[in-house]
């Protein structure tokens, strides 16, 4: 066991660990971080997508190891009911979404991709969450969500430039 | 998206909630990750199953050797087959489709031998989810090898290889259905031998797995002689009663939970093996129990889809009107029947004649063990299969007589003033236009325009050609009328029921059978009781998918959830305002029929001012001080709905599809499509469920393929081998609809869940068969990879044939047959 150090959402939370433990089954069935979901075990689902260090990562693919000393943020860390991130308001407004079961590692998936494109085309959306399988929705309001996003958060940083 | 309406569906008053596109409820725990998956729950003292797996096709076991696994850290037992033979019953078979159909029974746990890779073999237990996992592979297992049957066009020669050796041949049933002589058509022989054209085709609709997104998973909860089940189930009550059946734990001592879901598709319509042994299991260690699979597992060991042979025959005269139809199928069951296997292919029986008025028509399907994994309901069910059948041979009649595909299609489907229009099948179509819908379709492609591309391209000889296909189709839903799947020997009804309970603050809860995993059923029931009530949307809370709350209920597949689930909730709101009328004449002191019931309030005709709430008589019956001697002091009331018919959605989707002769890529240039689903109760959700049906249907028509290996051994068995397709793989969509009401509910709606998956499959091969056909294409085997198109182009057949071995559906891996066999028929799990 080896002893891992993290801040998880905001909470800094020490625990031993088996070396071989993914990051995605530390943070569920360690920390309970259960927003954060797993859908295959080759890496190719996206379902797990979490942010370390502010960059998206699928979390089936890190050993809690790795993540020691890390900044961790998951679905559960974004936004709450009162107070949604743009992207998660999106998804619920385009209506991006089915069973839901994609919907945490797309959300943090879309993030981090509207941070390294804030206008992104639909090409652009489309290649940028390729790493991210949902089978309720044909993708098409994921795309326009993001867009959607997109938009607000141009004109929400736009507003906070206007202000200072 | 753009909606059409009939002017009668135009009536409706813009503050009505039917119509509008409210936003969903169920999203806010969905998109914040406060959600209840199975595998999230947590329970004191909870151990952990892992299943050991057969690694071979067929044999039969000569030893199970669990010594080394028992001593493994943190095993706290390890039960074979042998030890759950006498209690673990056969996983049930609701659909025996004839009456001398042959069901080998289907242990959950094999005990003398194993008829498919990934079949259970036997079970870890243990403290930690690794530790099940770490002691699996100290399980020694010891098989005879038996030859696998994996061709079904083999498997039904006479001295074939047997999947069972206890039953005599490998064709479970023969089901026939005859137009001639069930009276619902004429002599299917006499029409082929007087027609002037017959064109017959051999089609493979390939295995698909459903693959929903979250992995099936079960949590079993001992509390004395009572069991809690939760599974990632679309259907807890039908697993109930199956469980209670199976096992012999009493139904009124088993509580099943089906809590958030993470799709289903029909993968989880399904008393799974893992379901059972979990249930058994908990039952002998008193524990708590849970069991959730890798993806692996699942693709491997979860029911599959589809996996037909079609051989297709279509009469005709010079003038293209249709003759006669007549179809022959073989379908694989895989090595067992599981609840509803054999009805898949019984299902499509009827819809093989599509929109089309063939004046005769014969159907006989061979249902067929194969050593495979079992196959199932997969979005569509029987449906798609015969869609893909009858739109890609009237494509193929076209071609032989020379016609517009459009045109052949036009002078034989049913028109609008036709309606209802019984079939040669039998079936009696509700309503519909489908030129109506065809026309909004070809300008919402911008027909016209790239016909003329079309041309262009194929005159200058463009290395990239491009083609338009359409699917003029129309399905079946809102399963189903309960005669009618009595008569078809299915296990069950199709009903479904609903209650409504008025709360003392006024606020509504609506419990519903119809267990939803994505649909939105929280929203939709909410926006139909709140018209209907006269109640705010928001005041409605929808509860379902727990047997303790819930206590009946069919469940959720074949689009028959509003259909016939909502349905039951609008009868159950008019008892509740029937109820509510006598205690509000009391109350008000006027005749009952003085009294008038709209927006949720009760008046006295003729006298302004006097008004009464539904959620004021709420309150009044709770407090009960005031109400008639002769009723009872409530209004909450029940519905079961019983569909007569079923519904009969249609559309017309065309798909503009580019080819690159020169490498066999395909590329949809554009997608159309207008659907008829009766009343739109929400459109946001209408339109998401037309999306994910083309995403699954243009799937299996470029993508997906369960490819088994010489040895039965699938080699699509991850993510990385069965393609499900990313964002990237997929065009855009243009939706539209056309409204006309279905009469046979009150909602007027026909279903509209599996329309997209049904009608895209044969639209996109049509496409891109009309791209190259001048090329001397024919055909191209499904799915349309690069490597097949390009075959077919440049050498011939319909590029299936000649895949090497161990090449998987997108014809880029590498998986060698762990025999070492390298022939045509190994490749492609021998449906050649
Ligand atoms: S669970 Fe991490 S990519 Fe699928
Ligand atoms: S919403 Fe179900 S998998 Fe994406």
């Amino acid at each position: 066991m080896t002893q891992v150090s993290m801040r998880v959402d905001g909470v800094t939370y020490t625990d031993e660990v088996e070396p071989r433990t993914l990051l995605v089954h530390h943070l569920r069935e360690a920390l309970g971080k259960v927003g954060t979901v797993v859908g295959c075990d080759t890496s190719n689902c996206g379902a797990c997508t979490v942010h370390l260090d502010g960059q998206a990562v699928k979390s089936c693919t890190v050993f809690a190891v790795q993540a020691d000393g890390a900044e961790v943020t998951t679905i559960e860390g974004i936004g709450s009911a009162g107070d949604l991130h743009p992207v998660q308001k999106a998804f619920h407004e385009m209506h991006g979404l089915q069973c839901g079961y994609c919907t945490p590692g797309m959300i943090m998936a879309s993030i981090d991709l509207l941070k390294e494109n804030p206008n992104p085309s639909e090409t652009e959306v489309r290649e940028g969450i390729e790493g991210n399988l949902c089978r309720c929705t044909g993708y098409q309001n994921i795309v326009r969500a993001v867009q959607q996003a997109a938009g607000e958060m141009a004109g929400r940083s736009d507003t906070l430039g206007a202000q200072a | 998206m753009t909606v059409t309406e009939d002017p009668a569906a135009a009536e409706v008053a813009p503050e009505r909630e039917i119509g509008k596109a409210r936003r969903r409820k169920e999203d806010a725990r969905l998109i914040t990750g406060r959600t209840t998956w199975t595998d999230n729950m947590v329970l004191p003292g909870m151990l952990h199953l892992a299943v050991v797996r057969s690694p071979v096709a067929h044999g039969k076991i000569t030893n199970v050797d669990v010594s080394a696994a028992l001593e493994a850290p943190g095993v706290v037992a390890v039960y074979t087959g042998r030890d759950l033979a006498d209690e673990q019953g056969s996983i049930p078979c609701a659909w025996p489709v004839t009456a001398d159909m042959v069901n080998p029974g289907h242990p959950s746990i094999a005990v003398e031998e194993v008829n498919h890779v990934g079949e259970a073999v036997a079970v870890i237990v243990a403290r930690s989810r690794s530790a099940a996992a770490d002691a699996i592979e100290l399980v020694d297992v010891d098989y005879d090898l038996l030859p696998p049957v994996l061709d079904m066009e083999q498997a039904v020669k006479g001295e074939a290889d047997l999947c069972h050796d206890h039953i005599e041949s490998n064709t479970a049933y023969h089901f026939v259905f005859d137009a001639g002589e069930a009276g619902t058509g004429g002599d299917t022989e006499q029409a082929f031998a007087d027609a002037d054209v017959v064109v017959s085709r051999r089609f493979v609709n390939q295995r698909l797995i459903p693959a929903f997104m979250e992995p099936r998973s079960v949590v079993v909860q001992p509390q004395g002689d009572n069991f809690t089940m939760w599974s990632a189930t679309q259907i807890p009550h039908v697993l109930r009663v199956m469980l209670a059946m199976v096992t012999g734990v009493p139904e009124h001592k088993l509580r099943v939970v089906a809590p958030d879901v993470g799709g289903g598709f029909g993968g989880k319509l399904q008393v799974n093996p893992e379901e059972v042994i979990a249930l058994l299991i908990a039952r002998r260690l008193g524990k708590p129990v849970k069991w959730t699979e890798t993806r692996s597992e699942s693709l491997m060991a979860a029911h599959h889809g589809r996996d037909q042979i079609q051989y297709i025959d279509v009469a005709s005269d010079r003038e293209g009107n249709v003759k006669g139809l007549r179809v022959r199928i073989l379908a694989d069951m895989g090595a067992y029947l599981r609840l509803i296997t054999p009805g898949v292919p019984a299902l499509g029986a009827f819809m093989f004649p599509g929109i089309y008025k063939f004046p005769a028509y014969r159907f006989e399907c061979d249902g067929i063990f194969t050593n495979k994994v079992p196959t199932d309901a997969y979005r569509g069910a029987g449906r798609p299969e015969a869609t893909f059948a009858v739109e890609r041979i009237m494509d193929e009649l076209a071609v032989e007589l020379g016609m517009d595909p459009l045109e052949l299609r036009r002078k034989n489907w049913i028109q609008a003033q036709e309606f209802p229009f019984t079939t040669v099948a039998g079936l009696e179509y509700d309503s519909g236009d489908y030129d109506a819908a065809t026309q909004q379709a070809l300008e919402l492609l911008g027909y016209q325009e790239l016909r003329e591309e079309q041309r262009r391209r194929r005159e200058s000889n463009d290395p990239v050609q491009l083609g338009i296909g359409f699917s003029t189709f129309t399905e079946m839903c809102g399963l189903a009328p309960s005669r009618v799947l009595g008569s078809l020997s299915y296990g069950a009804g199709g009903w479904e029921t609903a209650s409504i309970r008025m709360l003392p603050t006024g606020k509504v809860e609506v419990v519903t059978g119809s267990t939803p995993h994505g649909q939105g059923h929280e929203t939709a029931w909410s926006q139909l009781v709140a018209d209907q009530l006269g109640v705010p949307f928001e005041d409605v809370e929808v509860l379902h998918g727990d047997t303790a709350v819930s206590h009946k209920g069919m469940d959720t597949y074949g689009s028959r959830s509003l259909v016939v689930g909502g349905t039951a909730v609008v009868k159950a709101a008019d008892k509740v305002i029937e109820k509510a009328r006598k205690v509000a004449a009391h109350l008000l002191e006027a005749n009952e029929d003085d009294l008038e019931f709209s927006a949720g309030k009760f008046t006295v005709r003729g006298t302004p001012g006097t008004a009464l709430s539904i959620q004021e008589i709420a309150l009044a019956v709770f407090a009960a001080h005031n109400y008639p001697e002769d009723i009872e002091p409530s209004i909450d009331a029940d519905a079961t709905f019983d569909p007569v018919n079923f519904s009969f959605p249609h559309g017309t989707h065309v798909c503009a599809m580019e080819v690159d002769t020169e490498t066999g890529f395909v590329k949809i240039r554009k997608y159309a499509c207008v659907d008829d689903v009766g009343t739109i109760v929400n459109p946001l959700i209408v339109e998401g469920q037309v999306h994910g049906g083309l995403a699954q249907g243009i799937a299996q028509a470029l993508y997906e393929e369960a490819v088994y290996d010489a040895d039965g051994n699938l080699t699509t068995g991850t993510f990385v081998d069965y393609l499900v397709p990313s964002a990237a793989d997929l065009p855009h969509f243009d939706t539209g609809n056309t409204v006309h009401v279905a009469p046979g509910n009150p909602i007027g709606a026909k279903g509209v869940g599996e329309a997209g998956c049904i009608a895209s499959t044969p639209a996109v091969v049509n496409a891109a068969l009309d791209a190259v056909r001048h090329l001397g294409v024919r055909d191209i085997r499904m799915p349309l990879t690069p490597e097949r198109v390009w075959r077919a182009i440049h050498q011939g057949g319909d590029g299936g044939d000649r895949a090497t071995a161990g090449t998987n559906a997108y014809g880029g891996a590498s998986t060698e047959s762990t025999a070492g066999v390298s022939t045509p028929a190994s490749s492609l799990g021998g449906d050649l």
